[in-house]
């Protein structure tokens, strides 16, 4: 935890305002991405991993909307940013892979032209010289035969080498965040491990940091180098990756951690859902008083149901949130 | 194949009508203005006078030739400024939403209660006749169904994750509606556009048949049609070509208009397979 950090959260609180009234969807989110680094954000769905990450981008759109904290990228904070400042971020210095790979890329246009347009948007160059490294682009996330690939469509590729042009969009201008939104989700298992293994090599070879983004712990664990499980708004628990494993500090991360089928194996990337725990994440309006776990957790006592547990540091960088954590 | 007969049969109308515009000064057999020869006057269609003669000697087929060109092009460029201000209006309101959609969608309803032949009538009332005033007129009165569906399009294309991920990447506003948006419904724009010129078509010759179009002597269609009223008794070969050409003209264009539609529309492909 040294240097200035490339992207640091602090106190944030996303609101929901639906007209009659307004809750926290997330809140007291606070991390920190130094230059380089891999970073996961973990959680079952409806958590607010992808509201958080939209936040960082400067992308919420009604209901949804900063309600406090702030965010620094480089030192500066985001939301005082004017919109051409923020536009100017998005896609040059931090790009995005998203949930759906199938329908990220326009139907209509070339993959050549989806990639070119990167250069031309954000550094200024020529046609002639964006289709060119469009070319080196498309060969850089390992696309066989990009002079011709270029020239594809969307429809004429497999859903692998879609995410592939994905990656070399996001990845095309050199920014300093990439952040992934469950970018496998949608693709078979072998297939996933080969993209994983792309965007990690891709961007440790060229010194961008990664904010993953997943349901799955196994998954992320084996990319990142520290992690944060969210749960119903809030971290719970923020630990080296090697860490929660080996020493999962947070009830709810324990019962993560036990329904790997095999702890941060190969068959585990991947495959496994968060279900083996009890009970359902309460809705966004209803969360419980106190600590948002205490319906489902086995320790919960009286003070779980009264009041939200303070941080509790365990060793450098990593910390709990849990009244009686392990 | 029944569907692409629609097409190959209305786009090979449309072409000849296109051609025969183009290829007038070498198909016309005289001048349609100056060529007139009062000696000549009313005649019937013959192997000389394919179509016939008008009351000054004028060649009907010659005219109806050169009409093709002011035809087409009232149709065409009025169309094409309908589109622009139609896509450009829907498009917009459809993808900021907000005061814009509003005033945007309570323009449209205007037009839509005002028939827009009306409307092109007070226009050119103020703009006095001419072929100018007839693109101004009909040029601004016929986008609202343009509007609608390139409105309709942008409000369900702006949640696809394409566009979507345009923002993340940085896409300004209007890069995201020309590469994003307008691309992926230009199918239906195309389809009524290609409808709506037929419909131009029409509108011209009405107008010019009230006498607010073309003046004369230079010949539309509807302007001949105008001059033939009177003599549509005594020599009725003067309404009948030029009618004729309207009707196969528009007639085309509505069938190119279906044909498009069949292919361009997804639903209806996958209704056929
Ligand atoms: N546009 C929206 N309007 C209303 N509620 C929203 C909107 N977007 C997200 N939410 C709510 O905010 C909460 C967090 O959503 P988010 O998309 O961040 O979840 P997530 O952790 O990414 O889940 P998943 O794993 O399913 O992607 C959810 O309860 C969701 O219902
Ligand atoms: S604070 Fe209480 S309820 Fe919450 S996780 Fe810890 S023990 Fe369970
Ligand atoms: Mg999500």
């Amino acid at each position: 935890m040294t240097g200035s950090p490339l992207i640091e959260v602090e106190d944030l609180r996303i609101d929901l305002n639906d007209g009659s009234r307004c809750v926290a969807a997330a809140e007291g989110i606070s991390f920190r991405i130094d230059r380089g680094e891999t970073f996961g954000l973990v959680g079952e769905s409806g958590c607010g991993k992808s509201i958080t990450a939209l936040a960082l981008i400067g992308l919420l759109r009604q209901p949804l909307s900063i309600g406090g904290g702030v965010i620094r990228f480089e030192g500066r904070e985001i939301q005082q940013l004017s919109a051409a400042g923020q536009r100017e971020l998005r896609g040059n210095r931090i790009a995005m892979i998203f949930q759906e790979p199938m329908t990220a890329l326009n139907p209509v246009s070339p993959v050549g032209r989806q990639i070119a347009e990167m250069f031309v948007l954000h550094k200024g160059k020529s046609w002639r010289e964006a289709n060119q490294l469009a070319v080196e682009a498309l060969a850089s996330v390992r696309v066989p035969a990009p002079e011709r690939r270029v020239k594809d469509y969307p429809h004429q590729l497999s859903g692998g080498m879609r995410q592939r042009v994905m990656i070399a969009i996001a990845l095309a201008c050199g920014p300093d965040l990439l952040i992934a939104d469950e970018p496998t989700t949608a693709l078979d298992v072998t297939v996933q491990a080969e993209i994983i293994e792309l965007m990690r090599n891709l961007c440790a070879e060229r010194g961008t940091a990664i904010l993953m983004i997943s349901h799955d712990l196994g998954l992320v664990a084996n990319v990142c180098r520290r992690v944060a499980v969210m749960y119903a708004g809030r971290i719970v628990e923020e630990r080296g990756s090697a860490d929660i494993f080996r020493t999962p500090s947070h009830p709810y991360t324990q019962g993560l951690v036990a329904s790997l089928p095999r702890l941060g194996s190969r068959a585990a990337l991947g495959r496994t859902r968060l279900k083996e725990i009890a009970g359902v994440v309460p809705a966004i309006t209803s969360f419980p008083d106190g600590c948002r776990f205490n319906p489902r957790c086995t320790r919960a006592t009286d003070i779980c149901r009264t009041a939200a547990p303070d941080t509790t540091w365990l060793g450098p960088g990593g910390f709990v949130r849990c009244h009686h954590h392990a | 194949m029944k569907l692409r007969a629609n097409l190959i049969i209305g786009g090979a109308l449309f072409a000849l009508a296109i051609l025969v515009g183009l290829l007038a000064p070498w198909l016309a057999h005289t001048d349609p203005v100056l060529d007139a020869n009062l000696l000549n006057a009313e005649e019937a269609p013959s192997w000389t006078w394919w179509f016939g003669t008008d009351d000054q000697g004028r060649d009907i087929y010659s005219r109806v030739v050169y009409g093709a060109r002011i035809s087409l092009t009232v149709g065409i460029v009025s169309q094409l400024i309908n589109s622009v201000i139609g896509v450009g209006l829907g498009l917009s309101a459809g993808y900021w939403g907000g005061w814009w959609d509003d005033f945007v969608n309570g323009l449209t309803n205007l037009m839509l209660a005002i028939p827009s032949l009306i409307f092109a009538l007070a226009i050119m009332a103020v703009l006095g006749p001419g072929l100018t005033s007839l693109l101004i007129a009909l040029g601004l009165t016929n986008w609202s169904f343009t509007c609608r569906i390139a409105r309709a399009s942008a409000l369900s294309l702006k949640s696809q994750g394409y566009v979507q991920a345009a923002t993340v990447l940085g896409y300004g506003d209007l890069r995201i509606m020309i590469t994003q948006l307008l691309p992926n419904m230009l199918g239906p724009i195309v389809v009524i556009g290609t409808l709506g010129m037929g419909s131009a078509v029409l509108s011209e010759a009405a107008l010019s048949f009230l006498g607010l179009g073309v003046r004369p002597p230079f010949p539309s269609w509807g302007s001949m049609l105008s001059d033939a009223r009177d003599q549509i008794t005594t020599a009725p070969w003067l309404s009948v070509f030029p009618g004729l050409a309207i009707f196969l003209t528009v007639l085309g264009l509505n069938l190119l208009g279906d044909g498009l539609r069949d292919i361009l529309d997804p639903q209806s492909r996958s209704r056929r397979t």
